[in-house]
């Protein structure tokens, strides 16, 4: 009886502790950008008492959860759809965090590095290349021994962020893939397996002889799997590297930023990155909200752009460059409360 | 007489909420899928297309694979989960080795389904692309024209491992100690005295369970296969873990596919399209469905298996 009682008032003590902190922010979605998001919002709670609940569950849910209020943010890998807009009925803003990219792995003997083209990519996807030593692989790898395998396509069978950016430049890269299958966070697949999630297909990968994948680049580092180079827009290869990714989205952003940036224009770029934004609404009084709540959020993410970049690196994100974040920070200073701006500033003069 | 009354009423009104609850459920799933009702009516039942970018869908293929793993794994299971009840319903009724035996069984019921997934991943599917692998060497080496050569060409392997196969094999491991742990309770229930009876006869121990104890038992031994085939039909993680993942109808079993509890566990917290959503919670409705007719069927058949005095 004594010891229930001890842990009911351990409990309570818990929960009012927790309460005391002031303001708790809560925000859900994307669990591709969740191991730097908890990293740096343990950080911002460190360093100003402001307790930032994040749960990774899914960019879809996030979504759905910004549409019914019932959140302060949402993080997203794909921007919303116009239905998705339409539902959310106010104007919401598509803040990008960080960047990040989705690298093409395989399974060969002795795995020697690859460079491969969208083109080529679309097509083993579709069930058009069906072997490693096809012609235009080999064209493309003369120094390289192909085997005469057949190629194994592995894809996520869970609905993603990541199937999204890759199927993204897909559609930009091959009018049949366009056609065919489209982009989508799930899509309806041709050809090849479906693994769970990035640990899924990143098993299939290493089981299977002849497979090829795409996983999140962070993924794919930490488990040491070969990745190939991508010829990007420009007509270089370039592997999928920390600048690579930033230069990226060294184009000319929109200011609304809801856009994609895959198969970037620029000469650098690895050609298969995106933006992970944070969706929040423009006018921040709905529901109960009160100003101080508001002006946390806005706070908290002026932090996340101006301070919080560097902590990405560390963690195989890419930072946003400097187009992106002043891109960014004007997005932030937009956002209002009954009408009156949040936080005044121009970003130019804090870069 | 108040204290009786009371209890009576307690009882009573537990029941029915139980009973709410389950009708909530089915009405819950009902409300939340009509966008996909309206959109498809019934033939989502035979469509078999499932494309979630130009929102086109329906759910044969995952019935299918439902169905299909489920009832290999029966198949597969009811031998071994039969020899188990016997032998430690009548043959080891005590002692060391039936100890270990039942506490053997009552693990493998306990193990979480992702240990299940991970094993059948790492061991059981490497395994299976070596016998995919073997049959294809096979189709080479035979003549060309003949039964056999026809055969293995109409199989159309391709040494994946994972599929239908693989599935069916980890679900009939998982529910071999549901069926035989029924099995072995009602017949080591069987009552003592009928036994004793058949043997004053003269009869053998062979005998006498073909002949007392398994019609005593059969309909509970048969219940307990359908609580496992319950089971097989929801499970979610160890079959999503060895069954491919490829929403394309297929009833080669040698194929990748997939299940119905696989589908929703997979595209559920992505779905964020009205549509999508719906029929995702209609597959939902349709796996309640499924499991709730295979039950009546099940209890038909035990009710027909009844033993008669």
């Amino acid at each position: 009886m004594r010891k229930i009682v001890i842990l009911f008032l351990s409990i309570f003590i818990l929960v009012q502790s927790t309460k005391a902190y002031g303001t708790e922010l809560i925000g859900a979605g994307a669990t591709f950008p969740y191991p730097f998001l908890s990293q740096v919002f343990n950080i911002y709670h460190r360093e100003t008492g402001t307790r930032v609940n994040y749960q990774a569950i899914g960019s879809g849910g996030g979504v759905n959860q910004i549409i019914n209020r019932t959140v302060d943010f949402a993080g997203t890998d794909a921007y919303l759809t116009e239905t998705q807009l339409q539902q959310a009925e106010k104007n919401v803003l598509h803040i990008p965090i960080i960047l990040g990219a989705v690298v093409v792995s395989y399974n060969l003997p002795e795995n020697p590095q690859l460079n491969l083209t969208g083109e080529i990519l679309a097509d083993i996807y579709l069930g058009n290349i069906t072997r490693w030593d096809d012609d235009r692989i080999k064209e493309l790898n003369p120094d390289q021994s192909l085997p005469a395998l057949p190629i194994l396509a592995a894809y996520r069978s869970d609905g993603s962020g990541t199937t999204f950016i890759f199927s993204d430049y897909l559609c930009k890269v091959s009018s049949e893939w366009e056609k065919e299958v489209g982009k989508g966070t799930s899509l309806r697949w041709q050809t090849g397996l479906g693994g769970r999630g990035n640990p899924g297909v990143a098993g299939l990968l290493t089981e299977i002889p002849g497979t090829i994948g795409y996983l999140e680049r962070n993924y794919a580092n930490q488990s040491n799997l070969p990745v190939a180079s991508l010829k990007n827009k420009a007509g270089h290869f370039v592997a999928p590297t920390t600048h690579s990714i930033s230069q990226a989205a060294e184009v000319d952003l929109p200011p609304h930023n809801r856009v994609s940036i895959t198969n970037s224009e620029a000469k650098e770029a690895y050609p298969i990155c995106g933006f992970t934004w944070i969706i929040v609404y423009e006018e921040q009084k709905y529901g109960r909200r009160t100003p101080e709540r508001a002006q946390t959020l806005a706070q908290l993410l002026e932090w996340l752009i101006k301070h919080a970049q560097e902590y990405a690196v560390s963690l195989d994100y890419s930072p946003l460059p400097p187009s992106a974040r002043e891109n960014a920070l004007n997005l932030i200073y937009s956002m209002t409360y009954d009408g009156k701006t949040l936080i005044e500033g121009t970003p130019n003069h804090n870069p | 007489m108040i204290q009786d009354k009371i209890f009576n009423k307690t009882l009573l009104i537990i029941a029915t909420l139980f009973l709410l609850l389950i009708l909530g459920i089915f009405i819950t799933l009902i409300i939340f899928s009509l966008p996909s009702w309206q959109e498809f009516g019934l033939s989502f039942l035979w469509q078999t297309e499932w494309n979630p970018v130009r929102n086109e869908f329906g759910a044969l293929p995952f019935i299918v694979g439902t169905l299909l793993t489920s009832f290999i794994a029966l198949f597969l299971c009811a031998p071994f989960s039969l020899s188990l009840s016997f032998f430690l319903g009548e043959y080891c009724k005590k002692g060391v080795f039936f100890q270990t035996l039942k506490g053997g069984i009552e693990l493998l019921a306990g193990i979480p389904s992702i240990i299940y997934g991970f094993w059948g991943f790492f061991v059981l599917v490497p395994q299976i692309r070596r016998f995919q692998l073997y049959l294809i060497d096979l189709r080479m080496r035979t003549e060309t024209g003949s039964i056999q050569e026809k055969l293995l060409e109409a199989l159309e392997i391709v040494p994946y491992g994972v599929g239908i196969l693989a599935a069916a094999l980890i679900l009939s491991i998982m529910i071999i100690p549901f069926a035989a742990s029924l099995g072995q309770e009602v017949i080591s229930m069987v009552p003592q005295d009928l036994k004793e009876a058949a043997y004053s006869l003269g009869a053998t121990r062979f005998e006498v369970i073909k002949k007392v104890i398994f019609p005593h038992a059969r309909s509970g031994i048969l219940a307990g296969i359908f609580l496992a085939l319950g089971r097989a039909l929801g499970e979610t993680m160890a079959v999503t873990m060895v069954i491919g993942n490829r929403n394309i109808l297929t009833w080669n079993i040698l194929n990748p596919a997939n299940t119905m509890a696989s589908l929703i566990a997979n595209e559920f917290p992505e779905a964020s399209d009205p549509i999508h959503l719906a029929s995702i919670i209609q597959v939902g409705l349709w796996l309640f469905i499924v499991t709730f007719i295979i039950n009546l069927c099940g209890k038909l058949i035990i009710h027909k298996m009844n033993y008669k005095e």
